[in-house]
């Protein structure tokens, strides 16, 4: 961190910053236990020893299959799109000002929906089959993604031009979020209206998520993205940290805050649109895991950033986990779970009021 | 030394908020900007650091046009405090902290946060300094971002009316605060204000704005009840009061 110093004016600095990075490194210690422990466990039940061993390549082929091959890439998925949507989701909340913004409320994941329920309606995108699973998955991924991603870079791009005709304002760019929004799901629902059966099932699995179905190339630039998204939001935190102050006194200290705001934006909503492209809608994650860390950190972007991305990591392990396990072998919607853990603990989070005084 | 030179700001290019704007204030002055709302009192201060651009006209600090730097360059020269801070959940070592943002490029040196301690300390700030400043009261908040300002090392200070939702105790402080940074820091300070006493006991010279023009400026021989009346159409008298000018309204 940023912080390497004495303190002279009997303000102990360093012990307030040492427990925001104690923070940083819990969360991080969580992550790798869950993630582990997401490896490990399955219908196929794999001691944690004999995980370690297969991801170095050791231990028996079946666990090195399994392992590897099956789990690994589901786990990696969830990290890095938890860090992603949060990620996202917390550089929303700070430009534009508001605690509701996210992918899912300036309608984001709304066009990526529509992008996918055209591939699959019009495209041929839409084919069912079944899976070991008992459900239905889109037949042909990689189209789906691209026409998903397209719709939502779409809507961003859309939302920014809007803006920038009105300076750039937040007010305006959540305003054509909301209402571009609700174009797309009403579009959305035209087309499952209009389409058959079959492309109605594909249309409504698309949207319920699914970490499982990203490919291990669809990992690679959705990791790519997100880190480079990560690096650049870092580089930006004294901005965001200006722009906690109002907007005026952030331009009073050198932010440009338009430029900012039009590239953080840009920036953030790339990374949610690659993601939800690859893994369908995941909502929730990106809303709530900033506002959970804010509870512990405060609004420092030096610390909120990379807390919100951990937290989000963790939060969508730990939803991917429950969503295999509680009924296993079904696998149960991650959207659905991510917004049923994630509620509650918002709520009492909200009302228990954590970690409310800095000096506490 | 802050010279304006004639500066004209408009929303529209037919309605202008700023008309030939001229005026100087040396090192060590507080300048009062008075008159009517929306007589373009806070509007001129946002032009004075480019928050909003002036459409013709120099802002000049020490022989350099403000108006030509970059955002960055602005901000090592000018400091602004807004009429109404934001309160976050950032701890008030942290918002001063943010004063040094100018001058950090990756991270803050040792040198910034020895910057922000002795602020810290000259302003007997400690207390609170590890709170959260959406827990401050109203005066601690103006007082943290005053000392946010301070850590902008700027040449020229601007605030805009920093007592409006004070008590008068802070009203008091505040004020006394700005006289001796003025002072002991030799900086040029305009302060939007609208308490005429106040700023005629806090400040050395005195800028009536009225119908987008400069009404009057100049020291304690501008605050006479004729130009005070001109200016806010409501009759006055000033009187002294141990040696100090006093303005009583007559209505």
């Amino acid at each position: 961190m940023d912080n390497k110093k004495k303190t002279a004016c009997g303000v102990n600095y360093d012990q307030y910053v040492h427990r925001k990075v104690l923070t940083l490194v819990t969360l991080l210690i969580l992550t790798f236990l869950t993630a582990l422990f997401a490896i490990s466990a399955g219908s196929a039940d794999i001691p944690v020893t004999e995980v370690l061993k297969a991801l170095f390549g050791f231990g028996a082929a079946k666990n090195v299959l399994v392992t590897v091959n099956i789990r690994l890439p589901r786990i990696l998925m969830a990290i890095i799109s938890g860090i992603g949507l949060a990620a996202a989701g917390c550089v929303m909340q700070s430009i534009l000002r508001n605690p509701l913004a996210s992918a899912s409320t300036l309608g984001i994941s709304q066009g990526a929906s529509f992008g996918a329920a055209i591939a699959i309606t019009f495209l041929g995108g839409g084919t069912v089959m079944g899976n070991t699973a008992d459900a239905v998955t889109v037949n042909n991924p990689y189209l789906t993604s691209t026409c998903a991603f397209l719709a939502s870079m779409f809507v961003t791009f859309v939302i920014l031009g809007l803006s920038k005709a009105r300076k750039a304002s937040p007010e305006t760019m959540i305003l054509a979020g909301v209402a571009l929004s609700s174009l797309f799901a009403g579009a959305t629902a035209l087309l499952q209206y209009f389409s058959s059966d079959v492309q109605m099932a594909a249309i409504v699995f698309w949207t319920f998520g699914d970490l499982g179905r990203a490919s291990m190339q669809n990992i690679q630039v959705a990791a790519v993205v997100t880190f480079s998204a990560l690096i650049y939001f870092m580089f930006n935190r004294w901005n965001y940290n200006a722009l906690e102050c109002g907007e005026h006194t952030a331009t009073g200290l050198g932010v440009n805050v338009s430029r900012v705001r039009l590239i953080g934006m840009t920036v953030a909503s790339l990374t949610a649109a690659t993601i939800v492209s690859f893994v369908g809608i995941i909502s929730f994650i990106g809303l709530i895991a900033p506002h959970i860390m804010r509870r512990f950190v405060g609004n420092d972007y030096r610390y909120l950033l990379p807390a919100s991305a951990l937290m989000g990591a963790l939060m969508l392990l730990i939803s991917d986990t429950f969503a295999r396990l509680i009924i296993s072998p079904v696998i149960l919607p991650i959207g659905a779970i991510t917004s049923f853990l994630g509620a509650p603990l918002f709520l009492y989070l909200i009302f228990k009021g954590v970690g409310h005084h800095a000096e506490n | 030394m802050l010279k304006i030179d004639a500066l004209e700001f408009g929303y529209r290019s037919n309605r202008k908020i700023l008309d030939h704007i001229e005026f100087d204030v040396a090192n060590g002055e507080c300048v009062a900007i008075l008159g009517n709302n929306g007589a373009g009192k806070s509007t001129m201060l946002k032009c004075l650091n480019k928050i909003i651009s002036p459409q013709k006209g120099r802002v000049v600090v020490n022989e350099a046009d403000i108006l030509k730097m970059t955002r960055l360059d602005i901000a090592k020269n000018t400091a602004y405090v807004a009429q109404k801070s934001e309160g976050s959940r950032i701890t008030a070592y942290d918002a001063i902290l943010l004063g040094r943002k100018p001058y950090i490029k990756l991270a803050p040196k040792k040198e910034d946060y020895e910057i922000v301690e002795k602020i810290i300390a000259s302003m007997s700030l400690e207390k609170f300094s590890l709170r959260y400043i959406d827990e401050l009261s109203g005066g601690e908040l103006q007082k943290v971002m005053i000392a946010r300002a301070l850590a902008q090392e700027p040449k020229v200070l601007l605030l805009d009316e920093p007592t409006s939702c004070l008590d008068l105790k802070n009203q008091l402080e505040v004020l006394k605060l700005i006289q001796n940074i003025t002072k002991e820091k030799d900086i040029a300070v305009v302060i939007v204000i609208h308490d005429l006493n106040l700023a005629l006991r806090y400040c050395d010279r005195f800028l009536f704005l009225k119908d987008n023009e400069i009404f009057c400026y100049g020291g304690m021989d501008v605050m006479t009840s004729e130009n005070i009346g001109a200016v806010y159409q409501v009759p006055v008298t000033v009187e002294s009061y141990q040696n100090q000018k006093v303005v009583i309204p007559l209505t």
